[in-house]
């Protein structure tokens, strides 16, 4: 990749009116995100005790969070025993250089990685480069979006603003080994990118992964994925080098029973994803190292409202049901956490002195379609509306107005809008929240029918 | 451990504790199930594991080395020590790059998910030898079977590398068609054994 993803310049509203002109991306949104929420609802409703899970996996983490000092000490102290080296990296440049530092003393430089957000959040692909070290991404979509010299959209499917047609120019262009009467049929390249990257696999010495969860107690980490490029990542290499954010701690292995049915059901729809890899130090003879990454989400953990944010599993449920995402697409949050979480995540992490930053938490119309699929009960628009009221203003606001305009143009979305309004009366009351505020001073809010969210997403979405 | 390293892991405790100093204390509420009450777990998880399209076979156990002898017939498989003598003949040494096929056993099967757990143990190989030949023969006892995630948990051992598999390698990366098989068995198929 040639340029780091958190330079993208440019502000929500702007990225996100571009975005909205661009009919092909749209599509593919709509299409995506439409299929995996069908899906998700299906896997949801089969589940008796969906309540039970989702208000259980909430208690774990906070729990986990309340006493994160407690649990990361633990989990040191059992990947150490187990034959594992365990790192602490304040920031982006501290994790980049211990990683850097790792590689070479294998004296190899090249590595295979597997999709991970923690690494595309500090540029270590980037960093790497400019030591000499070249970072190969095998996810299916990572390899796509890497080979197109792109930026990935969606936590998920990081490469669906890209369609077939596109995808097998980019191989013909970058892959090399692409065979040349390459079709766009999905099962054909994926069958190249099978070719090409297996070859690397079974001749890479050191590889680079993140994890979804540790477990405190064991000191066992965890990775789920679909296509088994985890595993080979995970099991070939004679090195493995884990980049996880500290917040990613389960306090006990029983946890997991909660977790493993939470994530897949709400992230890509099945009962479970098809393969998870769990490792508890040096596996198989491996050698292992954790390097637990700090990068702002100490300073999230100190706000009382936004710390939920650090719940999040990055299952991309919020994603799927989010009309601002779905119009404008993952680029236009300027981050690798996109739609509703990015939305709370990315300013938290980064501060809000940029404009872009400044303009996140208004790229939400506020309809809490976002918490009631999350899997964990992040309150999402409880954080949105807490942190307009701390961004700075003249850019914020300039801001949040131009988004305004844009839910305003449109009937539906001022529904939501305002639906979003009726769940928010505890915080804004009678009044639009935010820069739409300005709207309702002069207006009364419409009465709106007395009707469950998931009726009327039902109805409306 | 440098001193540098020492600085970072004190100065990020230190940030977590004055972060949540004085936050509350959570109670964790666990009404979940943590028994799945299945009438039939053997044909509910062939079921599940049909839905992923992986190829299933229910037979009693005395047809399982007949079965297993005709699928295998004319590939060169990876046959890891300690499976029941009776299935096939151990053959731990092909070369996992090289080779057609595995045939393991399992440690635990869920079959609320239609999920196979390998931990390495024994009849189960290294998990080079499960994941680099494209096709992965599993036989699973009928008493291996639990309802749900919850029990599978409560059975594994962390200190072991585990595998949860649930169908062959798949992918939906392409305009969201599934396409099974990047890397991994492109083809799996389980035998249960009744
Ligand atoms: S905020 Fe919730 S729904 Fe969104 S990605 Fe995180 S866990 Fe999933």
């Amino acid at each position: 990749m040639s340029a780091t993803f958190l330079g993208m310049p440019g502000d929500f509203p702007t990225n996100a009116a571009r975005a909205v002109k661009d009919s092909q991306l749209r599509y593919n949104l709509r299409k995506a995100t439409h299929t995996i929420r069908g899906k998700r609802a299906a896997v949801v409703d089969e589940l008796p005790d969906w309540h039970e899970l989702r208000a259980a996996g909430k208690a774990v983490k906070d729990e986990t969070l309340r006493h994160l000092d407690r649990y990361l000490l633990q989990l040191e102290e059992a990947v150490t025993a187990a034959g594992g080296h365990v790192h602490w990296a304040r920031d982006a440049a501290e994790a980049n250089r211990i990683v850097a530092d790792l590689v070479k003393a294998t004296g190899e430089t090249e590595v295979v990685k597997v999709k991970s957000m923690a690494t595309q959040e500090i540029g270590l692909n980037e960093a790497l480069a400019a030591e000499g070290i070249t970072a190969y991404e095998t996810d299916l979509a990572e390899l796509i979006v890497q080979l197109g010299d792109d930026f990935p959209s969606h936590i998920l499917v990081p490469a669906i603003h890209r369609n077939r047609a596109e995808i097998r120019e980019i191989f013909l262009d970058k892959m090399g080994d692409a065979p040349p009467g390459l079709t766009d049929e999905p099962a054909a390249l994926a069958e190249a990118a099978r070719l090409h990257l297996r070859e690397r696999f079974l001749r890479s010495k050191v590889a680079v992964s993140g994890a979804n969860f540790m477990i405190a107690e064991t000191g066992t980490l965890v990775v789920l994925e679909s296509e088994g490029n985890g595993r080979m990542c995970l099991t070939l290499p004679e090195t493995l080098i884990s980049v996880v954010g500290i917040e990613k701690l389960l306090p006990t292995w029983r946890d997991l029973e909660v977790f493993l049915q939470l994530l897949p059901r709400s992230s890509t729809g099945e009962r479970m994803n098809p393969y998870t890899s769990t490792w508890t130090g040096s596996a198989e003879g491996q050698d292992f190292h954790l390097v637990l990454l700090d990068n702002g989400r100490t300073d999230v953990l100190a706000d009382e409202v936004g710390r939920q944010a650090l719940r999040c599993i990055r299952c991309s449920a919020c994603l799927n049901v989010c009309p601002v995402y779905e119009r404008t697409g993952g680029h236009a949050y300027g981050s690798v956490y996109p739609g509703p979480i990015g939305a709370i995540l990315t300013p938290q992490l980064r501060g809000m002195s940029s404009e872009l930053d400044a303009s996140l938490p208004y790229a939400s119309s506020l309809c809490g379609a976002c918490y009631e699929v999350c899997p964990v009960a992040i309150d999402i628009p409880e954080v949105l509306v807490d942190l307009r009221a701390k961004a700075p203003h003249g850019a914020a606001e300039r801001a949040g107005m131009r988004v305004a305009g844009w839910i305003l143009n449109d009937q539906a979305r001022l529904a939501r809008a305002q639906h979003a309004a009726i769940r928010l009366r505890r915080l804004v009351p009678k009044r639009l929240p935010g820069p739409l505020s300005a709207w309702t001073d002069t207006r009364d809010l419409p009465e709106i029918p007395d009707e469950s969210f998931r009726d009327w997403w039902e109805r409306e979405g | 451990m440098s001193t540098r390293q020492g600085g970072a892991r004190e100065e990020i405790l230190g940030r977590i504790r004055r972060a949540v100093e004085g936050a509350p204390e959570v109670e964790i509420p666990r009404g979940y199930r943590t028994t799945t009450d299945v009438a039939d777990l053997v044909e509910l998880f062939a079921e599940r594991v049909r839905d992923y399209r992986a190829i299933v076979h229910v037979l009693p156990a005395a047809g399982v080395p007949a079965k297993v002898a005709e699928l295998v017939a004319g590939r060169s498989m990876i046959v890891p020590d300690g499976l029941p003598a009776e299935w096939a003949a151990p053959a731990p040494g092909v070369d996992p790059r090289s080779a057609d096929g595995v045939l393991t056993g399992c440690a635990v099967a869920i079959a609320e998910t239609g999920t196979i757990v390998l931990d390495t143990g024994p009849g189960q190989g290294t998990r080079e030898q499960t994941l680099v030949p494209d096709y992965h023969l599993c036989v699973v006892r009928a008493d291996q079977v639990v309802g749900g995630v919850p029990e599978a948990v409560a059975r594994l051992d962390p200190a072991r590398p585990l595998t949860w598999i649930s169908g062959p390698s798949a992918t939906s990366d392409i305009e969201l068609n599934r396409v099974e098989g990047v890397h991994g068995p492109r083809t799996l198929e389980v035998i249960i054994s009744t």
